[in-house]
């Protein structure tokens, strides 16, 4: 599969956004190298402001842009931008329901080698709590730059849960992505696994054994977690009566709690929630840490077997 | 100008006198905070601050952030005082359904620029319309109120080593410093001298002036006006509860309402000035 980094995408995608749009200024906390906002601060210097490494004072200083009719792209790791800074998040940004956008590269167990204290198994909890935001996590360099362009068209605070280098790509071009309902990867009946993130691609993989093997099962991308498309969920759910849900993420609180909430209230059907389970992980390769979650293409296939009725 | 001071010696008394029948009607709210902020709220809103209270969303007026958004009966007193909702509304307060929240929300209350009530905040907001000010290369000004108690909080110092960074010169930060917080005195709980030389040693210019004295609040911000390339901060003493013998000084009033009969005491002191 061809690859390609969604880190960089993100800071492509602002340019991009940058050069249609005036009213987009960009804040960072000393990880522009990091996070690839170096390629706004290189197009765009007037409208590049380096916070230093004060998430806190970066998301408030974001809220005030925003009341002046700008709209700026706070970034941050994940991990920093959902959690030292989610009080100024839900104070500064989402009371007041501003039209701040938080880029936050490095989700998941993408930072593997520097530890817990940079994994970030908990973000999408986080931001799934606080109302009036709009939470998204892209799976490949192409959703992301679809997520950059669809948040600057929507009006409120959006949440971009990015990755970092080497993901499979999965689009050909943003025109193709529905933020809003998500991607159906593989069709079948027999079973449906949601997934986001880095474990999209291993999804579309486990389908693509499995049919070899007879099974046909249901692959479906989400981007949008909240709102999440409940009617696309209720669909799947009517069609395939068994879903895995897939996530690099704890398996509390995020896209297995979403889809769990939906199906719960209107139409149950046995589900199954594949992420991080509950607990810290130590440094590695995000190889051996995806390994240690049971995020594999193997593990997935070998869940769906089980699983079947 | 000796007349202009009367004047507003006179706007600080009904200020006040509106921020004790608003938090009496409420049963709850916070008063010490609000009486020692009448002045310099006065001063900014009637000898300062341009702003158009029938265009409350006019993207070139001077904003205000009252970041000690608990004391925000006298910001609801001013706003209604200066027209920008009927002065009955005041009795609203903290009641379901109404525009005036516990704390400040811009989105329900008409001339409130900045949500505010989790401490610290404010002045990162402000710094935020503040540099937008420069990069839309308007003139307008930004003026935070920060409680002194808020001071403990980490961001404060944040936005203090930012504003300096981006040499904000359009912002005035001005410090309630009424030496009360809600469990004591600053002393007890966590003490905040050197006070000015901290500004200082975070590249602000730092004004100190007594906070109940009109001259000297109008030549402070006089002086900031002038100021180029450099954030100021007013350091401004004051008395918690100021103007209400029973309230001033007295850490009990940092959250609590009068009585009726409190109420009426208090009323007929400020307007003796006992």
């Amino acid at each position: 599969m061809q690859t390609a980094s969604m880190r960089t995408a993100y800071g492509e995608a602002l340019v991009e956004a940058g050069r249609e749009n005036k009213n987009i200024v960009v804040l960072e906390a000393d990880l522009s190298k990091a996070t690839k906002t170096s390629l706004f601060a290189k197009a765009f210097p007037e409208r590049f402001f380096n916070i230093g490494i004060a998430e806190q004072n970066m998301m408030s200083m974001a809220a005030g842009f925003a009341t002046c009719g700008k709209v700026p792209f706070a970034t941050a790791l994940a991990v920093f931008a959902s959690m030292r800074a989610l009080e100024q998040v839900r104070t500064s940004v989402c009371i007041g329901n501003l039209n701040v956008k938080i880029g936050a590269p490095y989700g998941g167990l993408a930072t593997a080698e520097n530890g817990p204290t940079h994994q970030c198994i908990s973000d999408i909890n986080m931001m799934r709590g606080l109302p009036n935001m709009t939470v998204l996590a892209p799976s490949d360099a192409v959703s992301c730059k679809a997520c950059v362009h669809w948040a600057v068209k929507h009006k409120g605070p959006v949440y971009i849960r990015i990755l970092r280098d080497g993901e499979p790509v999965l689009y050909e071009k943003k025109e193709d992505v529905n933020i809003e309902n998500g991607n159906r990867l593989h069709e079948g009946n027999d079973m449906a696994i949601i997934c986001n993130g880095f474990t999209s691609h291993m999804a579309l993989q486990a389908a693509e054994e499995l049919t070899k093997e007879g099974m046909h099962v249901t692959v479906h991308d989400i981007f949008c977690i909240k709102p999440i498309a409940a009617d696309v969920i209720l669909d799947i759910a009517q069609k395939c009566k068994r879903i895995i849900t897939v996530e690099e993420h704890n398996i509390y609180g995020g896209l297995g709690s979403a889809v769990a909430e939906v199906i719960s209230q209107s139409r149950p059907v046995p589900l199954k929630i594949m992420g991080v389970n509950d607990y810290f992980s130590d440094s590695g390769s995000h190889k051996d840490l995806l390994e240690r979650a049971g995020l594999t293409v193997e593990n997935i296939i070998r869940q769906v077997k089980d699983f079947v009725e | 100008m000796e007349k202009d001071i009367q004047f507003l010696k006179d706007t600080a008394k009904e200020l006040r006198k509106n921020i004790l029948k608003m938090v009496c009607a409420a049963c709850s709210g916070h008063p010490g905070g609000a009486l020692s902020a009448a002045e310099i709220i006065t001063a900014l809103y009637y000898g300062e601050m341009h702003v158009d209270p029938k265009n409350p969303q006019d993207p070139d007026r001077d904003r205000f952030i009252l970041s000690k958004g608990h004391t925000c009966p006298v910001l609801y007193s001013v706003l209604a005082m200066k027209g920008y909702f009927p002065l009955e509304e005041l009795q609203t307060l903290r009641k379901i359904n109404g525009r005036l929240q516990g704390h400040p929300d811009m989105n329900k209350t008409p001339g409130v620029d900045s949500t505010a009530g989790s401490l610290g905040n404010g002045l990162s907001i402000g710094i935020g319309m503040a540099l937008m000010a420069k990069l839309d290369k308007k003139s307008y000004r930004t003026y935070v109120l920060l409680g002194c108690g808020e001071l403990n909080e980490g961001l404060i110092w944040e936005a203090a080593m930012a504003a300096a960074k981006f040499k904000i010169d359009n912002l005035l930060a001005i410090v309630d410093y009424n030496r009360l917080q809600l469990d004591g005195t600053n002393d007890e709980v966590m003490p905040l001298e050197p006070l000015a030389d901290k500004w200082k040693a975070f590249n602000w210019n730092v004004i100190t002036i007594d906070g109940h004295d009109f001259n000297q609040i109008l030549g402070a911000f006089r002086k900031a006006g002038e100021t180029v390339n450099q954030p100021t901060v007013i350091i401004a003493n004051t008395v918690k509860g100021k103007g209400v013998s029973f309230m001033e000084n007295k850490v009990d009033w940092h959250g609590k309402a009068p009585n009726k009969e409190q109420l009426e005491t208090a009323l007929r002191e400020i307007e003796n000035d006992i």
